[in-house]
């Protein structure tokens, strides 16, 4: 980072830039499009204003992926290497498949029976009105393969709250975030799971505590690893089956 | 792993260096002459296009972001600008890139006190007035708060001048004031029209800043003044170590957490870096027709005003 700066900085002042690509910057490389170089500063600072911001502006859900980014350098290489050692997760690894509007063929999951992955899905997306091309695209993971890693997990988020069966309310998001915590270990949904549950009613608090959180801490022991599975290619699998599959319980 | 990065794309910068070299001269030969954008290197018109973006972009969290990044400090340079342009009632004021109106405004604020000041001391000379006199003087003063001084904003981008718009109708500024599409290159005015001509933190975006300056040139009546603030050069070597630090790594992330906008303010300081410095700068100006060019550094050339005159 440091070095990649001065080193651009002196090749700016030599004047020399017709020599420099187009595209660099900082001096450093770009590894994937919508990368942008930082350096440990450079996120800790990010890290700390994203979280201040997006507490005082809870619209800014750029500043909530931002905040996932910067802090999980730590959680991500763990989650890739348990990718890697799984024959489906290694096959998303390589194939990189990515759940967006364009890929998806939602007329063809609507015609699936009821009860099944697919069929779920949609349902799930028309009632929550939510599209899966609203997530944002990772910036400020330095590592290629760790920011598709990042970017698998924000696009499973609304197959997470399909097969936990939870809608996109506050308490909803607030079960599907403790699962993921302890699925992933991500600070971020660490930090969600923790913060979450500070803005609910105590009415929805006694359910969360009482019947859902330990239903869905159980579920996120017991299940392998969600990032492992190539959902693309169970849209037909029963949801029913699928959640035995992964180790899911029953939701209450 | 990003430093580990950095190497291997030197190698292979180096390697296809003179090929890119060539069809960067090839497209340069087609689309323009090639200058800057921060420290990446574009076609004129490109950064044009570029830049207008960027403005476009950030136009809505402007002065948030200056606030922010200047720790507020931004609004004392814009005082000592116009303190220093000194306006009387009557001036007429050319404020190129102008966008959210902060120059005018205080322009404005500025020509009302003094005018305010004119009419007290009127007042205190004409103690024995009757009752009917002393408010056919208000009137008078109602109407002419600005004593026919006028401003007109001109800037490239419709975002900030509808941005500035907004500002004037929530403060109450109305009279006195214009607002004009136009290209700092190329000035919709005529020849000899205002007194005072002036350019705050827009100098550095404009793409060729010699046409500028001739425009400035010849908009301004014979004794006009032109003013131009800008960042400068850092020339104290600490002082310029922790500002570059702040710089690349605080202004940024302001940019992302504030603006949702990282590249616009990447871009910022990049062209922050890219300006000329404080001597350069007088000497282009000086090459415009201008006489009596001078600078003044504020926080050790953080920022500097340079001021010139048409004789």
């Amino acid at each position: 980072g440091r070095a990649c700066l001065s080193h651009a900085e002196a090749r700016a002042r030599d004047g020399r830039s017709g020599e420099e690509e187009e595209e660099e910057e900082e001096g450093c490389y770009r590894l994937y499009p919508g990368h942008i170089p930082t350096t440990p500063l450079q996120k800790a600072l990010l890290a700390a204003g994203a979280a201040v911001m997006a507490l005082y502006d809870p619209y800014r859900h750029d500043l909530v992926a931002v905040l996932g980014e910067t802090t999980s350098c730590l959680a991500l290489p763990n989650l890739r290497d348990k990718m890697k050692h799984h024959p489906e997760g290694y096959r998303i690894l390589q194939e990189r498949p990515r759940i967006r509007l364009s890929t998806l063929n939602m007329a063809r999951l609507k015609e699936l029976p009821d009860g099944t992955l697919g069929r779920e899905y949609v349902r799930f997306l028309e009632d929550n009105k939510v599209s899966p091309d609203t997530r944002m695209p990772t910036k400020f993971v330095d590592d290629e393969e760790l920011a598709y890693v990042i970017q698998r997990y924000r696009e499973i988020h609304d197959l997470m709250h399909t097969l936990l069966g939870m809608p996109t309310n506050m308490l909803g998001e607030v079960v599907v975030k403790w699962f993921e915590a302890i699925q992933t270990g991500l600070p971020m949904c660490v930090l969600g799971a923790v913060f979450g549950p500070v803005r609910l009613s105590a009415r929805k608090l006694q359910v969360l505590a009482t019947e859902l959180l330990p239903w869905a801490i159980r579920s996120g022991r017991n299940a392998s690893c969600i990032l492992n599975v190539y959902y693309e290619q169970r849209w037909e699998q029963p949801v029913e089956s699928l959640r035995e599959e992964i180790g899911i319980f029953p939701p209450p | 792993a990003a430093a580990g990065f950095c190497p291997c794309r030197a190698l292979l910068a180096r390697r296809g260096g003179a090929l890119r070299a060539l069809c960067g001269s090839v497209r340069g030969l087609a689309a323009g002459p090639e200058t800057h954008f921060g420290f990446e290197t574009v076609t004129e018109a490109e950064r044009r296009e570029k830049i207008y973006q960027v403005f476009e972009s950030v136009a809505k969290k402007y002065d948030v972001m200056n606030d922010s990044m200047t720790l507020g400090i931004h609004r004392v340079w814009k005082d000592i600008l116009v303190h220093k342009m000194n306006p009387s009632p009557g001036t007429l004021l050319l404020d190129v890139a102008g966008g959210t109106g902060d120059i005018a405004f205080r322009f404005i604020n500025y020509v009302r006190s003094v005018r305010d000041r004119q009419l007290q001391r009127k007042l205190k000379h004409h103690q024995n007035l009757s009752w009917r006199e002393i408010s056919e003087s208000y009137q008078e003063e109602k109407l002419k708060s600005l004593g026919d001084s006028q401003v007109v904003v001109c800037d490239i981008n419709k975002e900030m001048l509808k941005v500035g718009k907004q500002k004037a109708q929530c403060l109450g500024y109305s009279e006195g004031l214009s607002w004009v599409l136009g290209n700092a290159e190329e000035l919709p005015f005529d020849d000899d029209k205002f007194d005072v001509y002036t350019i705050a933190f827009g100098i550095r975006n404009v793409t060729r800043i010699d046409l500028a300056l001739q425009e400035a040139y010849r908009v301004l009546k014979p004794g006009g003044r032109f003013l131009c603030l800008e960042f400068s050069h850092v020339s104290n070597p600490l002082l310029s170590r922790l500002y570059d630090l702040y710089s690349f790594q605080v202004i940024p992330v302001l940019g992302e957490v504030i603006a949702g906008d990282w590249k616009s303010y990447q871009y910022l300081v990049e062209s922050i870096r890219r300006f000329p410095p404080q001597e350069e700068l007088k000497a282009m100006i000086e090459d415009a027709g201008f006489f009596k060019v001078d600078y003044q550094n504020l926080n050790s050339g953080i920022v500097a005003i340079h001021s010139g005159f048409k004789l």
